[in-house]
């Protein structure tokens, strides 16, 4: 199917599909791609490897009695929009090459189930699909457009910041665009380079009217798309994909939604307080784990912020006015990224509990890179020199 | 089989079936796609089967809806020069498009517009009033006068919010109209732009979009020569705006936009059409960018237009071919209108405009927390604290931040 679609698409998307082949043709169980800086996901303890850890989280207590099920990010994904597609007439899903089941699989076997009308390509035009998205939204109904991968939503940028995030403000409710969900994929993946890796939230968390949620693993994807999918609001959705095949987990196979806007203490410490998102999360943890071996009695509580807009302050607030420290780890670059905001809000408010300046993790401020990604990313040593840096201030 | 392929272009692209030929030939000598009228200059019919015989109701709804635009006009354009308003756009010369569009159209039909469409709105329900209130963003208007004057927009009449961006409301249209196709309606989508914004990648994006989805949309092209100071040639060299129709495989038709009855006829069955054979239909209307008597026709109230057209082309155009006056020249020859209803008409719409703009000048801005509420459904941390510093501040310095004109909270 990939080879069949390749050929008759134009030259970006043919180089995306091949792309994805080399990244994700490996059959699962084979080790993650060559320079694979994800290869700490499966013994993450940030995934609920059993049916109990799962469902022991107290924001899943709706679904306590659900059967779970192994998935992966992307079936995930794909169990979530099916969820929406069959709980909402007015759902559709669009978007280039979902027809077939996605560049990245997330909308396989849609289309047959739910019917051509509700899962459908789009021609070639991402400012045309969002726009498409805008409208069916602004006459009730649910679209959840798919942009093939967050480097190409800037086409759509005025789409959604102009129209999308000030439809209901501008129209003084009268009207509103809340049915609207935009997924892409976004984050490094190894080889991506400049236009398969970007992680554009910070563009957007710069607009009034949106909400950004970056869900970092199954469970996370599909609690956060359906809330997504239902919020009266535009939601964007950030997809890490490097973790849509090796981030595997036991899901609830029921219906779902996590609680947007808030952030969530994946591991209680002390001493510091680490706050990142999406895939960057794992290198966090693997980053963590070392220092706090390295420096006996160390004890550091790591927070992954999930939503970006609104984000959650309060749970960032407590935990630094609890540690006295605080560190940001983001792969978007370091200037003008999301850091900086939580960075200025948390000196704001915990000025008197600050035992060291705040330290901001980040790409560096150049495009990213091809063959220099390993030396790109706030990869494990960054962060680790950092938070030595930090705890010896 | 490789006789197949040797007889037919098998290419998937090929989607028009085209056929092989030896001759290397470059197209580009096409047929001028030509103009449809029903009406002469002097208001007569030319072809009379061609005559949608509207009745007489009905032409007057027109014609009055086209006069109290123009008083509208003229008193809100004087109003903006007297500063009483921050802006304005007047829809003289373009009468035509709007009326004889909405005249075609349901209630249930969804309109998408520019900015210069104000006869469509006003036919529909959107009374003076209402525009009124919205060109003064007093607590009448619905927008909560967050935005720009001439920016109107009513759920309860299915006309979406205008925004400024240009040709951002194109392919928007055509997701609305998929989403009426699903459901089943009898309705369609109407999106008026102006041949400018035609030029915006949204344009093709859209035309695009609602080929290959057969959404039920009506694409509604005002070109009347100019945006802002830029010329139809420096916009582009085709045929028009209806050439690129036929690119997109859609329906398309050039009418005379200054004919109210053959806009009428095409919007009618692009309607249909549309709803019927879900295929969205491109209909480019021309027409001439006129003015308010007395002064040369601007784009907007932030603008000179003698400095790029010669006053005489302006009143060449109002005086040969305004299209309310080769309307008027129809009804008056069914006997449906004279000089003396003419002039009482005018009078008392002159009146009943006048006590609009007063009623409307005289309310209350709204209530300053509007300034906070509808970013969201619901207000997020970061705008709860963001109003609790500013009724902070607005008590402190009650004197900088002086909300008497504004309504109570």
């Amino acid at each position: 199917m990939l080879s069949s679609a390749s050929r008759n698409a134009a030259s970006r998307l043919r180089s995306s599909v091949s792309f994805v082949k080399r990244t994700l043709a490996s059959s699962s169980g084979s080790p993650p791609p060559a320079e694979g800086f994800m290869q700490g996901v499966a013994t993450s303890k940030f995934i609920k490897a059993t049916k109990e850890q799962a469902l022991a989280h107290p924001e899943l207590a709706a679904v306590k009695n659900s059967e779970t099920q192994k998935m992966n990010y992307f079936t995930a994904v794909n169990d979530a929009l099916a969820t929406a597609l069959a709980t909402d007439d007015k759902a559709v899903i669009f978007g280039e090459d979902v027809g077939f089941g996605g560049v990245f699989r997330c909308t396989i076997g849609l289309a047959e189930k739910f019917g051509k009308d509700r899962v459908f390509n789009m021609p070639l035009t991402e400012q045309g699909i969002i726009g498409f998205g805008i409208g069916m939204a602004a006459v009730g109904h649910t679209p959840i457009a798919e942009i093939q991968f967050a480097d190409y939503v800037f086409p759509a940028f005025d789409q959604i910041v102009n129209e999308a995030a000030k439809y209901r403000y501008r129209s003084g409710n009268e009207f509103n665009v809340g049915g609207l969900t935009i997924r892409m994929p976004c984050n490094a993946v190894g080889h991506g380079a400049l236009y398969h890796s970007q992680s554009p939230e910070a563009y957007f968390a710069h607009t009034p009217g949106l909400k950004i949620v970056y869900p970092r693993s199954p469970i996370q994807a599909k609690g956060f798309l359906l809330a997504a999918i239902r919020d009266p609001n535009p939601v964007l959705v950030m997809e890490p994909k490097i973790l849509y095949r090796s981030a595997v987990e036991q899901v609830p196979v029921d219906d779902f939604v996590l609680p947007l806007g808030k952030a969530e203490v994946v591991k209680e410490g002390k001493d510091l307080t680490v706050v990142g998102w999406g895939a960057q999360l794992y290198v966090l943890e693997h980053a963590v784990q070392e220092a706090e071996k390295r420096m006996p009695g160390l004890s550091i509580e790591v927070i992954d912020l999930r939503s970006i807009l609104p984000w959650d302050r309060d749970a960032v607030e407590k935990s630094v006015n609890k540690t006295g420290r605080l560190l940001i780890a983001h792969e978007a670059p370091h200037t003008g990224g999301f850091g900086g905001e939580i960075a200025a809000a948390i000196q704001e408010r915990c000025f008197l509990k600050l035992e060291a300046p705040i330290a901001r993790v980040c790409g560096w401020d150049t495009p990213f890179p091809l063959v220099y990604e390993k030396f790109y990313v706030p990869g494990m040593i960054r962060c680790l020199d950092e938070i030595e840096r930090v705890m010896n201030y | 089989s490789r006789r197949h392929f040797a007889e037919r272009v098998s290419f998937p692209g090929a989607t028009g079936g085209s056929v092989f030929t030896e001759k290397m030939t470059f197209l580009s000598d096409y047929p001028t796609i030509p103009t449809y009228r029903v009406l002469d200059l002097d208001g007569k019919v030319i072809v009379p089967d061609q005559d949608p015989k509207l009745d007489k109701d009905e032409c007057l709804k027109i014609y009055r809806t086209m006069i109290s635009l123009n008083q509208m006009d003229m008193i809100m354009y004087e109003a903006q020069r007297q500063g009483r308003i921050s802006f304005y756009m007047t829809n003289y010369g373009e009468e035509g498009t709007h009326l004889g569009t909405a005249a075609a159209l349901t209630n249930d039909d969804v309109i998408f517009g520019q900015y210069r469409e104000a006869g469509a709105l006003i036919y529909r329900g959107f009374s003076i009033q209402q525009c009124m209130h919205q060109c003064y963003s007093n607590e009448k208007d619905l927008g909560k006068g967050r935005q720009m004057p001439v920016h109107y927009g009513s759920k309860e009449l299915n006309i979406q919010t205008i925004s400024s961006p240009l040709g951002t409301q194109i392919p928007q249209a055509a997701g609305a109209a998929y989403a009426l196709k699903r459901e089943g309606k009898d309705a369609c989508v109407v999106c008026f732009f102006g041949e400018g914004a035609a030029s915006e990648g949204d344009f093709h994006a859209a035309l695009n979009i609602a080929a290959t989805t057969e959404a039920p949309v009506v694409f509604f092209c005002r070109n009347n020569g100019y945006a802002i100071s830029t010329p139809a040639r420096e916009q582009y060299r085709g045929d028009g705006i209806a050439s690129r129709g036929h690119g997109y495989g859609m329906h398309t038709i050039r009418v005379d936009g200054n004919d109210i009855l053959a806009v009428y006829n095409v919007v009618k069955e692009a309607r249909r059409i549309a709803i019927e054979e879900h295929k969205p239909v491109l209909i480019e209307a021309l027409t001439y960018r006129q003015a308010i008597p007395f002064h040369v026709g601007h784009h907007s109230t932030s603008d000179d237009s003698s400095a790029y057209r010669p006053k005489k082309e302006v009143s060449d155009w109002m005086k040969q071919d305004a299209p309310i006056n080769r309307f008027r020249k129809y009804i008056q020859d069914q006997q449906w209108w004279s000089d003396e209803q003419e002039q009482a008409l005018k009078k008392q719409v002159r009146a009943e405009v006048l006590e609009c703009f007063a009623e409307a000048e005289k309310l209350k801005k709204p209530a300053v927390s509007n300034l906070f509420t509808d970013v969201y459904d619901e207000l997020p941390w970061n705008l709860v604290e963001q109003k609790e510093k500013l009724e902070a501040l607005m008590k402190k310095y009650p004197s900088h931040y002086d909300a008497s004109s504004h309504a109570k909270e």
